[in-house]
């Protein structure tokens, strides 16, 4: 089960890339969201992946049944896609305000804050 | 449900059952406080009259409580508090150890410094926008990047900083500040993600995030993982976040274009967090892996520094010439880290403590320099000497222990690792070091003397605000500290090998987090 | 979104995932749900009203700005964590009281206090950037 996954992380990471390597900033975007799914995926297949019961205490007992799932992957994911959603929100508005301001979505003409013609010092007074 | 159980339990495998003492509240305290005011000025966002006076005493006492942190770790070494009361490794620990309590501490300083700063450079948009908020809650991701001693949550203070940095970043939506966080937001996003996914692959092979114990499982592992393609996942994660060079242009493209405060605060203080959790992570955690992959970083470090004062050398940008300051500084430090043994890494983070106050200093001091001189510009800057005395000789300092001449706080860091780097035969990265010095060295002395010593140019605006005590206050608070320990470096020096061999040696660490051994 | 059906039916929907964002915050407390997934389903609740009253009619009808209750929300969970410092136990500690309110005996503890504040952040954060972007569709 673990390969079968393993693979399909490569295949989002793969198309993540891709999409990251565009120069247009939505794709970029879009690339970023499929990297964060990824990598929550591959915290997932790092705690090892097993048809067992949910980490739910049971009544009447005071630990975990030995068959139960990790329950800390679990966590980690949870707190990984509430962070990148977030993260993906506010690109989206600052990608979408981007648009607004700079008049473009092409990152090789995104060149405000690094104007081409900048002058050299004055070598001299 | 029910009240208290019936039947006992042992809680004594899962539970601290010593009472807490109130001193261990102290590794804490810092990032509570923080997050504390931040909720509060999250609230008062829009009664403008009230940000500073929850801002700046607040900041005071972080610098009280870190100091506080400090003596106590330097007279009591390294001590933790897991959350929840949960034995480690179940709970989350916040280890303060000498390392991360001193720059803990320096970090508080350098941020009283700038919200001072800020009273007058941010103006009343700003605030209205939540500078304050984000500078309390950016503290809170340092602070908590520092002390915590678990690396997943490591990752997340590693977001909360750089979410209030975006904030800090586009504040005042200007077309530069777009682009400038669009290219900074999306690479720092790629850098947590690395780090992320290292942090998955950590976890799948030592079934544990605590630091104390990868550690403890790290120096004799035989297992048959492949521990060196995750410290390199590692390596190139925090090199992001360094900005080290190649992974380094995100920085120029962005630390320019906020307010200047702002730009303070990242140029001091962001990258720091990076190259902390580097050597977090590749000393402590890894150092088999760190002598393997130690020529990888440096080669990453002598480019970055010589590429960085190049960069410096080719701006007439003020600002933009700081952020390649910025980078050279980085790799020094990072030189420090791929040399290694107890004087590579002292040298490495007293250089980062060097770097945290200058380059605050630095931006700070470009902010007075284009206040007083109406440009960020060397074409049209000039004449502030006679202008202002002061700020001139501010600059006159802060130039130098940039540049790493004596007599300031920038000597003493690069004598320890040209000294590491020579005994350990590497001319080469000691001869980079030399060089990147003497490059930034030109670069500033030519800002000297362009900006400060010659005349104004004529039709160049004058434009001539008023400094006031909150700006000049600030600016010479970090200059009387350069001073300072430059001419007593004796106390940083000491403190900075005792941090490297509590870093090289992680035994009283572990020994915090786990008195008796620890569970299982 | 100008329907007529959107525009009467939203109030109730409203009205009627709000109460039951609250009903899934004190589930979370020994059963599946809790204040993160709490505050989502009260911030789409928002983000519902907004769509069909406008975001002008949301910010008027939760009074306060949205960032404030994020504030609050973070304040009142990070004090929750802190109210162990009088017990002599770690940071965060889930302490416990069992006041009896009308004969019923109420568990309270800090850990429903901070899922609250969670549940605060979230609805703020998530009602904050939902009406910046339902906003921007009226410029």
């Amino acid at each position: 089960m673990e390969t079968v996954f393993s693979v399909l992380i490569g295949f989002f990471f793969a198309a993540a890339v891709y999409l990251m390597l565009s120069k247009h900033s939505v794709r970029i975007l879009l690339g970023i969201a499929i990297f964060g799914n990824g990598v929550n995926l591959l915290l997932f297949t790092a705690g090892r992946l097993t048809r067992e019961v949910p980490p739910i205490i049971p009544a009447g007992m005071d630990t975990l049944p030995a068959t139960a799932a990790n329950p800390l992957p679990q966590a980690l994911i949870l707190t990984a896609i509430v962070i990148s959603f977030s993260f993906f929100a506010f690109l989206l508005v600052l990608t979408y305000r981007g648009y607004q301001e700079l008049g473009t979505d092409n990152t090789d003409e995104m060149r405000f804050a690094e104007p081409k013609d900048e002058p050299l010092p004055p070598l001299g007074y | 449900m029910a009240a208290p159980t019936t039947a006992p339990i042992d809680l004594s495998a899962a539970y601290l059952m010593a009472p807490t003492a109130l001193a261990d509240w102290l590794v804490i305290a810092p990032i509570g406080l923080m997050i504390l005011l931040g909720a509060v000025l999250m609230m008062v966002r829009h009664r403008l009259h009230l940000h500073g006076w929850i801002a700046i005493p607040g900041l005071a006492a972080l610098v009280l409580l870190d100091g506080m942190l400090l003596w106590r770790v330097v007279h009591h070494g390294p001590f933790t508090m897991t959350a929840g009361r949960w034995l480690p490794p179940f709970g989350i620990s916040f280890t303060a150890d000498l390392f991360g309590a001193l720059m803990a501490f320096v970090a508080a300083v350098v941020a009283l410094a700038a919200g001072i700063y800020a009273l007058r450079d941010i103006d009343a948009s700003g605030r209205r926008y939540g500078f304050f908020p984000f500078l309390m809650l950016l503290m809170a991701g340092v602070t908590g990047a520092f002390l915590t001693g678990d690396i997943f949550n490591l990752y997340v203070w590693f977001e909360v900083l750089l979410i209030s940095s975006f904030g800090l970043l586009i504040l005042g939506s200007e077309r530069e500040q777009v682009d400038g966080a669009l290219k900074y937001a999306i690479l720092n996003l790629l850098g947590t993600t690395l780090f992320l996914i290292a942090v998955g692959y950590l976890y799948a092979i030592f079934g544990t995030l605590n630091m104390a114990d990868i550690a403890r499982q790290a120096g004799d592992y035989h297992g048959t993982a492949p521990l060196m393609t995750l410290t390199a996942l590692f390596v190139l994660a925090f090199a992001m976040k360094a900005a080290a060079f190649p992974v380094n242009f995100w920085l120029p493209a962005s630390y320019h274009t906020p307010r200047i405060v702002v730009s303070a605060l990242f140029g001091g203080l962001l990258t720091k967090v990076g190259v902390y959790a580097l050597m977090r992570v590749m000393v402590m955690l890894f150092p088999l892996q760190r002598e393997d992959l130690s020529l990888v970083i440096a080669v990453s470090a002598a480019l970055s520094m010589v590429l960085g004062a190049l960069g410096a050398l080719a701006q007439s940008d003020l600002r933009r010439m700081a952020g390649f300051a910025v980078i050279a500084g980085i790799g020094n430090v990072m030189a420090g880290v791929a040399i290694g043994g107890p004087t590579g890494v002292s040298g490495a983070i007293l250089y980062a403590l060097h770097s945290i106050v200058t380059m605050t200093a630095l931006y700070l001091l470009i902010g007075e320099a284009a206040r007083v001189g109406g440009s960020w510009s060397l074409q049209t800057l000039g004449g502030i000497y006679r202008k202002a005395p002061w700020v001139a000789a501010s600059a006159f300092v802060i130039f130098f222990a940039t540049a790493g001449l004596p007599p300031f706080s920038g000597l003493w860091p690069k004598i320890v690792l040209l000294k590491a780097a020579l005994d350990i035969g590497a001319w080469w990265l000691s001869a980079s070091i030399l060089f990147s010095a003497f490059i930034l060295t030109l670069a500033l002395g030519r800002v000297f003397l362009l900006a400060f010593w010659r005349p104004q140019p004529a039709g160049a605006a004058v434009t001539v605000t008023t400094g006031t005590v909150e700006r000049s206050a600030p600016l010479v608070g970090l200059v009387a500290i350069i001073v300072f320990f430059g001419l007593f470096p004796e106390l940083p020096v000491r403190l900075s090998q005792e941090a490297a061999i509590g870093l090289a040696d992680p035994t009283a660490y572990i020994q915090s987090v786990f008195p008796t051994g620890g569970a299982e | 979104m100008n329907t007529v059906i959107l525009r009467t039916v939203a109030p109730p929907i409203t009205a009627l995932m709000l109460v039951f964002s609250v009903f899934v915050l004190l589930r979370g407390h020994n059963e599946p749900g809790g204040g993160f997934i709490g505050g989502l389903i009260a911030a789409s609740a928002l983000a519902i009203y907004g769509i069909a009253h406008g975001v002008a009619a949301v910010r008027l009808a939760i009074r306060f700005h949205p960032m404030a209750i994020a504030g609050f929300g973070l304040l009142l969970a990070t004090l929750s964590g802190f109210v162990s410092i009088f017990a002599g136990v770690p940071f965060m500690t889930g302490l416990w009281i069992y006041p009896s309110l009308f004969g019923v005996e109420v568990p309270l503890a800090t850990v429903i206090s901070f899922d609250i504040g969670v549940y605060f952040v979230v609805v703020g954060a998530i009602a904050g950037i939902a009406l910046t972007l339902e906003g921007r569709e009226e410029d």
